[in-house]
C-alpha cells in the first residue's frame, strides 16, 4: 500500500493513490496539484549516507570506505513533493541526490543483519541536496552544505515494505527539465540496507520513523534556478522539486 | 516532584526534541589545535559554524543514568549552555537574535572521545542517553549568556572551571550565522559549545555541571547493559 500526508482545505490528511490524483481518508478525491504534499510519514532521526555507491565515490575522488560515511540531517531541512528549494545567488555547484529512503518500523539496538529487514516499515524517495561551494573539512559534509532549509526532499508516497521485494534492487534516476541526468540501481549500494541497520543499531537505538537515506550513484549535476528536478525510484515514486532563487524569499 | 525537563511554564512550553551543538566555538580550543587546523585533512580553519545534531535517542533527563558503552569506557563531558528557541528563527539579525531565545538550559553533551573532526563522527556523538538536558530557565533570568561561569564536577571533585565567554561566535552571532541557512523552530535547543579542557567520566561516577543563573545539572553514568556491536570494524564476509 502507498500513502501520502497532505494538507488540503485547512487540515492534514492521509491519502491513497487514485486515478484522478489522491483519495483522502475522508473520501474526497483531489488532484495532485490541489494539495500541499508533506513528508509522507512522521519523520524521526534522518541518517544519510555519503559515498555509498562505488561509482559516485569515484566521481568525487574518494576511495572505498571501510566504515559507512554517515551524517545526520535535521527536521528543519525536510520538505515534501512539489516543493521549492532555494539556490543562493553565490552558489556555483548545487546538486540533487536521488536516494532510496528506508523507514524504520520496529526499532531496536544491536540488530543483526539477518534480522534487519524485519525492522523496515517501508520506503520513500529522497532528494538529498548539497551545495558544494560551502564544503569545509570539519564534520564533513558540513551543515551548511547538507542541513539547509529545503535540503531534504521526501515523498511523494510511503510504500509498505511488504510491497518491495528483497534484496532491494530498484532502478533510480534523476530527470532535470525532462532530461535524464542520473541513473543507478539500489543493488549497487556499497553498504546494503541490512548492513546499515546493523551498523547504526550497533551504537544507537533506532526507533519507528527513523529514516536512512541510503546514498546516491554517479550523475549528480548542478541545477539552476527554474529547474524542475525529478528524482524517481521504480515502484516507489516520482518526487518533484523546483529550484528557486533568493528573490522568492525576499533575499 | 522532579521538574520535567521536557516541558516548562513559558512559551514555547516544551522542547521540540531537536538539539544542535557546535564544535570548536571556544577560541582557545581552536587555537589549541595549532597548525593542524590548517593542514590536511582540514586544510583551513572552519569558516562556518561546525554544527552537529544530537538525535532523539540521545535525549535524556538527568534522573536517568546514561549507560556507558562497552566499547567506550570513558565519556567526554560536554558542559554546554543551551539556548531554547522561543519563536521560528530564520535569517535572524545578530542585533535581534536574543529576542528569539525563550530560555536557557544546561546540557551535558557526552561524547566518545575522538580527535579527528574531519567526518561527522555520528558513532561518537549519538550514543543513547548522551544528551542530558536540565531544567529550562526563562531568558530574563540570565543577564548575559556570554559571561556565565561554568563548573564541572565528577564525584564531587571540580574537573573543569570555565565560562561561556571567549566564543568565536557569541550566542547572538551564532544564532544569526546558523539561521542564515537553516531555520530553528520553537523548542529547538542550540548549544553554545564547550570550553577547552573537557573532562571525562566513567561508569559509576556522578557528573554535576553548574552554570551561573541556570542552577545545577546532576546525572549519573552507569554500566551498559548492551554489548556494543561495531560491525563496521569487522571484515565483511
Amino acid at each position: 500500500m502507498k500513502r501520502a500526508r497532505v494538507a488540503y482545505a485547512g487540515a492534514i490528511h492521509a491519502a491513497a493513490p487514485h486515478a484522478q490524483g489522491l483519495r483522502l481518508t475522508d473520501g474526497r478525491v483531489v488532484a495532485e496539484d490541489a494539495v500541499v504534499w508533506l513528508a509522507p510519514f512522521e519523520v524521526g532521526t534522518i541518517v544519510a549516507l555519503g559515498l555509498n555507491y562505488a561509482d559516485h565515490a569515484k566521481e568525487l575522488s574518494f576511495g572505498k570506505q571501510e566504515e559507512p560515511l554517515v551524517f545526520l540531517k535535521g527536521p528543519g531541512s525536510v520538505i515534501g513533493h512539489r516543493g521549492a528549494t532555494r539556490r543562493p545567488k553565490d552558489a556555483t555547484f548545487m546538486h540533487y541526490e536521488c536516494e532510496l529512503a528506508v523507514v524504520i518500523g520496529a526499532g531496536g539496538r544491536s540488530i543483526r543483519r539477518a534480522d534487519a529487514m524485519n525492522h523496515v516499515a517501508g520506503y520513500t524517495v529522497a532528494n538529498d541536496y548539497a551545495i558544494r561551494d560551502y564544503l569545509e573539512n570539519w564534520y564533513r559534509p558540513n551543515a551548511r552544505v547538507k542541513n539547509r532549509d529545503g535540503g531534504t526532499v521526501l515523498g511523494p508516497w510511503f510504500v509498505d515494505a511488504a510491497d518491495v521485494a528483497t534484496p532491494v534492487a530498484l532502478d533510480l534516476r534523476t530527470i532535470v527539465n525532462g532530461q535524464v541526468t542520473q541513473r543507478g540501481n539500489t543493488r549497487d549500494l556499497v553498504h546494503d540496507i541490512p548492513s546499515l541497520i546493523e551498523y547504526l543499531s550497533g551504537f544507537m537505538t533506532l526507533d519507528t520513523g527513523d529514516v536512512i537515506l541510503t546514498g546516491t550513484p554517479e550523475g549528480v549535476v548542478n541545477v539552476n534556478v527554474g529547474d524542475e528536478v525529478v528524482t524517481e525510484i521504480e515502484g516507489i515514486g516520482r518526487l518533484v522539486n523546483t529550484i528557486v532563487g533568493d528573490a522568492a524569499f525576499g533575499r | 516532584m522532579q521538574p520535567n525537563p521536557f516541558t516548562f511554564g513559558f512559551a514555547p512550553y516544551r522542547l521540540s526534541g531537536t538539539v544542535y551543538g557546535v564544535l570548536l566555538n571556544h577560541a582557545p580550543a581552536l587555537a589549541a589545535l595549532g597548525a593542524a587546523a590548517s593542514e590536511p585533512p582540514y586544510k583551513a580553519p572552519p569558516k562556518a559554524p561546525v554544527l552537529y545534531l544530537k538525535p532523539r535517542n540521545t535525549l535524556a533527563a538527568p534522573t536517568a543514568s546514561t549507560e556507558v558503552p562497552a566499547d567506550a569506557p570513558l565519556l567526554q563531558i560536554g558542559a554546554n549552555l543551551g539556548a531554547v528557541i522561543g519563536r521560528t528563527a530564520c535569517r535572524v539579525a545578530e542585533g535581534d537574535a536574543l529576542s528569539f531565545v525563550a530560555g536557557y538550559v544546561i546540557v551535558d553533551d557526552l561524547s566518545v572521545p575522538h580527535d579527528s573532526f574531519y567526518r561527522p563522527s555520528v558513532r561518537h556523538k549519538a550514543r543513547d542517553g548522551s544528551c542530558v538536558i536540565g531544567t529550562v530557565v526563562s531568558r530574563d533570568q540570565v543577564r548575559d549568556a556570554d559571561a556565565l561561569a561554568v563548573r564541572v564536577f565528577v564525584d564531587g571533585v571540580a574537573v573543569q572551571i570555565a565560562d561561556t565567554g571567549q566564543r568565536i561566535r557569541p550566542l547572538a552571532k551564532l544564532l544569526a550565522d546558523v539561521t542564515e541557512f537553516m531555520t530553528l523552530a520553537p523548542g529547538d535547543i542550540l548549544m553554545l559549545g564547550t570550553s577547552a579542557g573537557a573532562a571525562t567520566a566513567r561508569a559509576g561516577q556522578r557528573v554535576a555541571i553548574e552554570i551561573d543563573g541556570l542552577g545545577r545539572l546532576e546525572h549519573a553514568l552507569a554500566v551498559g547493559s548492551q554489548a556494543a556491536h561495531c560491525h563496521a570494524l569487522e571484515p565483511r564476509a
